[in-house]
């Protein structure tokens, strides 16, 4: 910075110092600014692209929708990386995604939410055993299968998205409960119940594979 | 423990969300029942299934460009006026380069397959339900314990000051001789400290090393080898490593 800041003075040497100068280098200050502003957001969220388009994904599951959602996502977190403090980017960014796809599906899709997932309705229909003991099924002969890749995906694929969502931010991402809650706004338990539900879910279809 | 409780914190286990007491009371309760077992089991299946076979949708390239552009960003390497941070980090990245470098080629072979026992030797201690034969945090109980089996008294600290509680002590069987395990904690994870005698009384200054998603910390200092493993990250096991050798 020390050094531009001589450029730039030494580039209008041959000008007498008024407006002009000043103008000048007030915009170059402005630039280096903005250019620092820039980095920053490479070195704090620009490293996270993959885990936040991951994320966008597994919830959209479409990929046009994903980088759409991503796209939104950053030019938001850029508005708002002079907030942003210190650790936990990937968190935040995670955070921001999900806020932007929210927003997006009421947007682009206020009939899906009408298949949004109830829980009472799913018990009511009968979608849940009663215990994972009586399971008989052997979920590592399942995952020794030839097409595993696709029975796992799949199964997350049809997972209610409350429970995707805490599957895919736990098991993909490895982020702690902590950061889980902060993330979907959810209460510390809310995270661990989910999450038990969700590997519940998993089982069963797995085991019915 | 009854099965209530070993399956009320069935999921907290599996997400290592349990402090060490914790995972011990369920190791000690899954070692007993074989009905909680087989749960537990199918969980860690589906778990692993999960991690290995779920799709990760990596961002397209365009998709990094396109975000690039609208920010406003031209790529750095079309800048054409010299930046200072671009000598910091041309300076950071040759630091980085020849420390890489000086690891990996200051390793003799021999080292290297003490990794290897290193590693084992930690992913067993995880695996089984006694972490540690002296289970406590202070350091004069455990040091004379392990110097009273041990023909040599391992330096032994309490760092909870520094973040890294001492959880206890172990004896292990190293480099054909029985050495000293320090256990710490670090949140949710443990730390191996293995301590034996230097044979050839060398020095050491530290080594890191990364494998099997473990770092490795190695130094030889006051005729003591010492080898630091967990599956920290690894400036949090540097910071480890730091305190324990400026603590004693």
């Amino acid at each position: 910075m020390a050094l531009t800041r001589v450029l730039a003075d030494v580039s209008v040497a041959g000008t007498k110092p008024g407006q002009q100068h000043r103008s000048e280098d007030q915009g170059e200050a402005l630039n280096l600014e903005q250019r620092a502003r820039v980095r920053r957001f490479e070195e704090v969220f620009v490293v996270h692209l993959d885990a936040a388009y991951d994320y966008a994904h597994w919830l959209t599951r479409d990929e046009r929708n994903a980088e759409d959602v991503v796209q939104e996502a950053c030019l938001r977190a850029f508005r708002f990386l002079d907030s942003f403090r210190g650790e936990g980017g990937r968190a935040w960014l995670l955070a921001i995604v999900r806020n932007t796809y929210y927003t997006w599906l009421k947007r682009n899709k206020a009939d899906a939410l009408s298949v949004s997932f109830d829980e009472e309705t799913m018990m009511a229909n009968g979608c849940e055993l009663a215990d994972l003991e009586s399971t008989s099924g052997s979920i590592d002969q399942v995952l020794q299968q030839q097409d595993a890749r696709r029975l796992i995906n799949g199964a997350l694929d049809q997972l209610p998205e409350e429970f995707r969502e805490v599957i895919v931010l736990r098991e993909l991402e490895d982020l702690s409960y902590k950061e889980i809650a902060a993330i979907a706004k959810i209460p510390l338990g809310t995270v661990m119940s989910r999450l038990a539900r969700a590997r519940k879910l998993l089982l069963q279809h797995l085991q019915r594979a | 423990m009854n099965c209530t409780d070993s399956r009320s914190r069935l999921h907290a286990y599996l997400d290592q969300e349990l402090d060490l007491p914790g995972v011990l009371a369920i190791d000690e309760h899954l070692a007993s029942c074989e009905a909680c077992k087989a749960i537990f089991a199918r969980h860690f299946a589906l778990q692993s299934g999960l991690r290995k076979h779920a799709a990760y949708f990596t961002a397209p390239a365009t998709l990094k460009e396109r975000i690039r552009g609208v920010i406003g960003r031209t790529p750095r390497w079309q800048q054409p006026r010299f930046q200072w941070f671009q000598l910091g980090a041309a300076v950071a990245a040759t630091a980085l380069v020849s420390w890489i470098a000086a690891i990996q080629y200051n390793a003799p072979p021999e080292a290297e397959f003490l990794a290897e026992q290193v590693i084992a030797s930690h992913a067993r201690s995880m695996l089984t339900t006694r972490l540690a034969d002296v289970s406590t945090s202070d350091e004069h109980t455990v040091k004379p314990w392990l110097s009273s089996k041990l023909d040599f008294s391992p330096p032994v600290t309490d760092l909870t000051g520094a973040g890294f509680p001492l959880v206890g002590g172990r004896l292990d069987y190293l480099d054909n001789r029985p050495v000293a395990a320090l256990v710490y904690g670090r949140r949710q994870h443990v730390i191996n400290l293995f301590v034996w005698p230097d044979r050839r009384d060398r020095s050491l200054p530290m080594q890191s090393l990364s494998k099997h998603g473990y770092n490795v910390l190695h130094w030889i200092n006051g005729g003591m080898a010492f080898w630091a493993i967990s599956d920290l990250n690894a400036a949090e096991m540097k910071a480890f490593a730091e305190a324990y050798a400026g603590a004693k």
